[in-house]
C-alpha cells in the first residue's frame, strides 16, 4: 500500500512538472499582460515601468528560473492583477468550489442512483422511459443555457430562490461554508444542480446499466430462490455490484466538477476558483494560472488515490498492490 | 413627469417603510467587472478607481460629465505658468479622527510611486510635479514646464492619511485596515470574486448619501447581471446589454437611464510602412500602402454606414461619432460631424487616388474587448467589400490582440487596419489627441496608443501649444483646432460613441455618468 501510494506521489511530481513548464511558456506565447494590466492611457514610458515592478522584463527563461527557485521553496509568486500571492488567493476560493461540487456530487447520487436502479428493474415501464429521456436531455444541453433557463424559472419567475451569489456564509473552523444555514442552501441549490445536471444523467446511465446486468446474474437469481426480501436483493446484492463503475466514474468526473465548474460559476456569480482562472486566463495572469494548474494536478492525484482505496473496501479481490496504476 | 417620479418614490419609500426599516437603508448594486485591489493606488482600472471615490476622495472630482468639480481641495488656481495653488478643504476628518491636512497629501503623492508591483501605476499622472506645504491647509505644486492638466491628473486618484501612505501594503488595504480615508462610506467588507460593502460615514464633511450600507456584488455575466435585476437580488445594475435594452425599459417595475459615455470605438490604419503587410492589390501581388492616401481613408471614412451600425448593431446603445469625443466634452470641437455615408463619393476618390478597382485588405480586432465588437467590424468588413475593396477579418483574443496590435514581432505594430476603442478617463480631449494620433514618440510620451503611427507636425504642434496653455478657454479653442486637424486628415476613422446604461428599481434613481461610473452617492431614492 505505501509502495503504491509513494509511486502514485512520484508520477504526480512528474506531471506537475511537466504541466507548470507547458503552461508557462504557453501563457507567454499568447502575448503580453502588461497590455491586459494597464490602463490604456498610459505611455510608453509607464508601459516599461510596469514591466520591470512585475519582472516582466527580464527574459522568459530568466523568469522561469526565477519561478522555479520560488517555487521549491514553496512560494509560487504573486497575481499580476491582485498583487496577493497567487496560492492564497486559489486556496480562498476554494472552500466556495469545493461546497458546490460536493453538494453537485451528493445530488448526482442521491437522485441519479434510485431513477437509474429504478429504471434497470424495470426497463419496459412508462416512467423508466421517461427518465431515460430526461437524461438524454441532461447530457445534451449546455450548461450555460440550462443555468440561465433555472434562474429565469426558479428566480424570476417564480421567485423563489435567489438568482445570484453565495449568500451569507457561517464560519467553521476557519473555513466558510453555506451549507450549515437555510440561506446558504437556497443560494447552493441552482448552481449545484445545474453542475451536476450532467452527473445525475450519467449515474442514471450508469446504474441502470449495471441492474439490468446485474438482475440476470445467477446470485441475484439464487438469492431470490432463497426467498430475500426484494429490497435486500436490490440494496445489498445489485447495488454493491453496480457500484465499482459509479465509484469510479464519480471520482474522476468530481475533479472535473471542481476543475471545470467555471461555466457555472459564472453564470450564478459563484465566488469560486473557476470565475477566478477565467479572469486569470482573460488578463494572462499568469503565476495564478500555473498555480492554479498545480492545485487542479494534485486534486486528481488524491482523487484517483481515493478512488483506488474504495475499490478495495467495495471489493475485497482488488488489492492495492497489485494494481498497475 | 418629475411629480410621477417623486409620487412613485414616495410609493416606493412607503411600502419599503413597511418590510423593514433595517431593508429598506441597504442598497444592492450589480457590477460589471471586478476591482483588482482595494488599494486606492495599486492599479489605475476602472472598477477600483470607482470603489475608491466612494472611501478614499480625491482633491479634485469629476462630475456626471466628467466636468471638474471641488473635492478635497476646496479650490484652486494658477499662480502663474508653472504654479498650482490648491486650498484644501478645513474641518475634514478621516475616519479614525484625524484631521485632514496638506502633510496627507504630500504622502500620498509619496506613495504613489512606490507601490510595490503596481500593474499600472498613477506616478504618471504626478511625474514632474513638486509639492510644497505653504500652510497646513494650503499646497504649491511647481510644474516644470507650462502643465494646465494638473488639476484634471489630481482628479485621478484618492487621498489617505499619512498614516495609511506611510504604513499600509496593498494587503493591508486589502484586509480593510486602513481608516484613513475622508469618503461618504466607508469598507466594511471585502470577498474577492463576490462582493465589497460599505457603510456610511455618519461624520463626513458633505452631503450625507441616501444609504447606510451599500454592497456592490461582482456580476460579471451580463445575462446574470440582467437575471439579477430581473429577480430583484439586486436594486441597481450597470453595463446593461443592448440587447436587454428594449425588455428592461419595457418592464413597469423598472427603470433605465443612459448616458453618452467617453468612450469611442474607431479604426487605426497602417501610417507609416511603405508596403503595409495585410493590403496587397486584388491578384494578391505587393502594392504601395495605399492608407498613406488620404484620399484612401476619406473614401474609407465614406464608406461607412455609422447610423446602420449605431441601429443595427449597437440596437440604439450608441451614436455617430466624428472625433475622439462627443462634442459635450471640453477640448472638443463643435463644427465636425460624423461623415456622412457616401457610396458613390467615396468610389470617386478611391478611383481618384489610383484606386478604381479598389485593393485587398485584412482587419483585425478583438473579439470581446468592446460591446459587440466582433458584429461591428464583419459589418464594416461588407461595407468596404462594397465599396470595392476586397476585406477579409481577422478577430483575436484581447490578450492576444493587444500584443501584437501594440508590438508584434519587429516591435511594430503588426496589423494594417484595427479596430480599437478608447475611453478618456480625464474627461477631455488632450489626454486622447496625444496618445491615439501624436506622433510616436518614447522620449516625450507622445503617440503611447498610437498604433497606427499616424504622424503630422502641424498636429504635433499646435497640440504642444494647447498643452502649454494654462487658460482653460484658449486652450479649448486651440484642442478643438488639433482635433479639427487631425480628423480632416483621418487619422483614425472614428465609428460611434458608446452609451452607458443603468438599470433600477422603480423609485430608485441613477445619476448616469460619461466615466461609466456607479457610485452610490449618485443613487437616491
Amino acid at each position: 500500500m505505501l509502495a503504491f501510494i509513494l509511486r502514485r506521489l512520484g508520477q504526480a511530481t512528474l506531471v506537475i512538472g511537466a504541466m507548470i513548464v507547458i503552461v508557462f511558456f504557453g501563457v507567454n506565447v499568447i502575448g503580453d499582460p502588461v497590455y491586459m494590466l494597464i490602463s490604456p492611457e498610459m505611455d510608453q514610458n509607464a508601459i516599461e515601468a510596469t514591466k520591470v515592478a512585475l519582472g516582466l522584463d527580464k527574459p522568459i527563461w530568466e523568469q522561469f528560473v526565477y519561478f522555479v527557485s520560488g517555487a521549491v521553496q514553496g512560494d509560487l509568486g504573486r497575481s499580476f492583477v491582485h498583487g496577493e500571492p497567487a496560492i492564497k488567493l486559489i486556496l480562498s476560493r476554494m472552500p466556495a468550489t469545493m461546497e458546490l461540487a460536493l453538494v453537485a456530487l451528493l445530488m448526482a447520487i442521491v437522485i441519479g442512483l434510485p431513477l437509474g436502479v429504478y429504471a434497470g428493474l424495470n426497463p419496459e415501464s412508462r416512467i423508466s422511459k421517461a427518465i431515460m429521456a430526461i437524461s438524454i436531455l441532461g447530457f445534451s444541453l449546455p450548461t450555460f443555457w440550462v443555468g440561465l433557463m433555472l434562474i429565469m424559472f426558479f428566480s424570476v419567475m417564480l421567485g423563489w430562490l435567489p438568482a445570484t451569489g453565495r449568500g451569507d456564509v457561517v464560519r467553521v473552523l476557519g473555513i466558510e461554508t453555506s451549507l450549515l444555514s437555510w440561506q446558504g442552501w437556497t443560494f447552493i441549490a441552482l448552481p449545484a444542480l445545474n453542475l451536476a445536471l450532467l452527473k445525475i444523467s450519467l449515474v442514471i446511465r450508469l446504474a441502470r446499466a449495471g441492474t439490468r446486468e446485474a438482475a440476470l446474474m445467477d446470485y441475484v437469481k439464487f438469492a431470490r430462490a432463497k426467498g430475500l426480501a426484494q429490497s435486500r436483493i436490490v440494496g445489498v446484492h445489485i447495488m454493491k455490484n453496480i457500484m465499482i463503475p459509479i465509484v469510479t466514474v464519480l471520482g474522476l468526473e468530481f475533479g472535473s466538477l471542481v476543475a471545470f465548474s467555471v461555466v457555472t460559476e459564472t453564470i450564478f456569480a459563484w465566488p469560486g476558483m473557476g470565475k477566478l482562472l477565467l479572469e486569470a486566463i482573460q488578463r494572462l495572469d499568469r503565476p495564478v494560472i500555473v498555480a492554479y494548474v498545480m492545485v487542479v494536478v494534485v486534486l486528481f492525484v488524491v482523487i484517483n488515490l481515493m478512488v483506488d482505496v474504495l475499490y478495495s473496501i467495495l471489493d475485497p479481490r482488488v488489492r492495492l498492490t497489485e494494481a498497475k496504476a | 413627469m418629475t411629480t410621477t417620479l417623486r409620487q412613485l418614490a414616495l410609493a416606493t419609500a412607503a411600502t419599503l417603510a413597511l418590510t423593514g426599516a433595517a431593508g429598506a437603508q441597504e442598497l444592492k448594486v450589480g457590477l460589471s467587472a471586478e476591482p483588482s485591489s482595494l488599494d486606492p493606488h495599486y492599479h489605475n482600472l476602472s472598477p477600483n478607481n470607482m470603489l475608491t471615490e466612494h472611501v478614499f476622495e480625491g482633491l479634485v472630482n469629476q462630475d456626471p460629465k466628467q466636468a471638474l468639480e471641488p473635492g478635497l481641495a476646496e479650490s484652486w488656481k494658477a499662480v502663474d505658468d508653472t504654479t498650482w495653488e490648491f486650498k484644501l478643504r478645513r474641518g475634514v476628518k478621516f475616519f479614525d479622527g484625524s484631521d485632514f491636512t496638506a502633510d496627507d497629501v504630500i504622502a500620498t503623492f509619496k506613495r504613489l510611486p512606490a507601490v510595490p508591483r503596481s500593474p499600472s501605476s498613477f506616478a504618471p499622472f504626478i511625474a514632474g510635479l513638486t509639492t510644497e506645504k505653504v500652510d497646513s491647509h494650503t499646497i504649491r505644486i511647481k510644474t516644470a514646464a507650462p502643465a494646465p492638466l494638473v488639476p484634471t491628473n489630481l482628479s485621478t486618484f484618492g487621498i489617505v492619511s499619512k498614516a495609511c501612505a506611510e504604513t499600509m501594503s496593498t494587503e493591508d488595504f486589502n484586509a480593510l485596515k486602513c481608516q484613513g480615508g475622508t469618503g461618504p462610506f466607508k469598507y466594511t467588507e471585502f470577498k474577492p470574486g463576490d462582493r465589497v460593502v460599505m457603510e456610511r460615514n455618519n461624520a463626513y464633511w458633505g452631503k450625507k448619501p441616501d444609504w447606510e450600507k451599500v454592497s456592490f456584488r461582482f456580476l460579471t455575466a451580463a445575462p446574470t447581471r440582467v437575471a439579477a435585476m430581473l429577480a430583484g437580488d439586486v436594486d441597481v445594475i450597470e453595463g446593461v446589454p443592448p440587447s436587454d435594452m428594449a425588455r428592461l425599459k419595457t418592464n413597469a417595475n423598472l427603470s433605465v437611464v443612459e448616458e453618452l459615455s467617453n468612450r469611442v470605438i474607431y479604426f487605426h490604419m497602417d501610417h507609416f510602412r511603405e508596403t503595409s503587410p495585410f493590403i496587397t492589390a486584388k491578384d494578391g501581388s505587393p502594392i504601395k500602402n495605399p492608407l498613406r492616401d488620404v484620399r484612401v481613408r476619406q473614401a474609407l471614412s465614406m464608406a461607412i454606414n455609422r447610423q446602420a451600425i449605431v441601429e443595427r448593431i449597437m440596437e440604439g446603445a450608441a451614436v455617430p461619432a466624428e472625433q475622439v469625443l462627443p462634442a459635450s466634452f471640453f477640448g472638443t470641437s463643435k463644427t465636425l460631424k460624423p461623415t456622412a455615408f457616401d457610396l458613390a463619393g467615396a468610389r470617386k476618390l478611391l478611383a481618384d487616388a489610383g484606386y478604381p478597382n479598389g485593393f485587398k485588405m485584412k482587419m483585425h480586432g478583438p473579439n470581446g474587448r468592446y460591446t459587440n465588437d466582433t458584429k461591428i467590424i464583419e459589418a464594416v468588413a461588407q461595407m468596404f467589400t462594397r465599396l470595392g475593396i476586397d476585406t477579409e477579418l481577422e478577430t483575436i483574443p484581447p490578450a492576444n490582440f493587444f500584443t501584437r496590435a501594440s508590438q508584434g514581432a519587429n516591435g511594430e505594430p503588426e496589423f494594417s487596419f484595427i479596430l480599437v476603442g478608447w475611453g478618456a478617463g480625464t474627461g477631455e480631449t488632450s489626454g486622447s489627441l496625444l496618445a491615439l494620433l501624436g506622433t510616436f514618440d518614447r522620449a516625450k510620451g507622445s503617440g503611447g496608443a498610437n498604433r497606427g503611427r499616424y504622424s503630422n507636425k502641424t498636429f504635433d504642434d499646435k497640440l504642444a501649444e494647447a498643452l502649454r496653455t494654462v487658460d482653460d478657454a484658449k486652450r479649448a479653442v486651440l484642442l478643438a483646432e488639433v482635433s479639427e486637424i487631425g480628423m480632416k486628415d483621418v487619422g483614425i476613422i472614428p465609428t460611434h460613441y458608446q452609451t452607458n446604461a443603468w438599470a433600477s428599481k422603480k423609485g430608485i434613481k441613477v445619476t448616469a455618468r460619461a466615466d461609466e461610473y456607479t457610485l452610490a452617492m449618485g443613487i437616491s431614492r
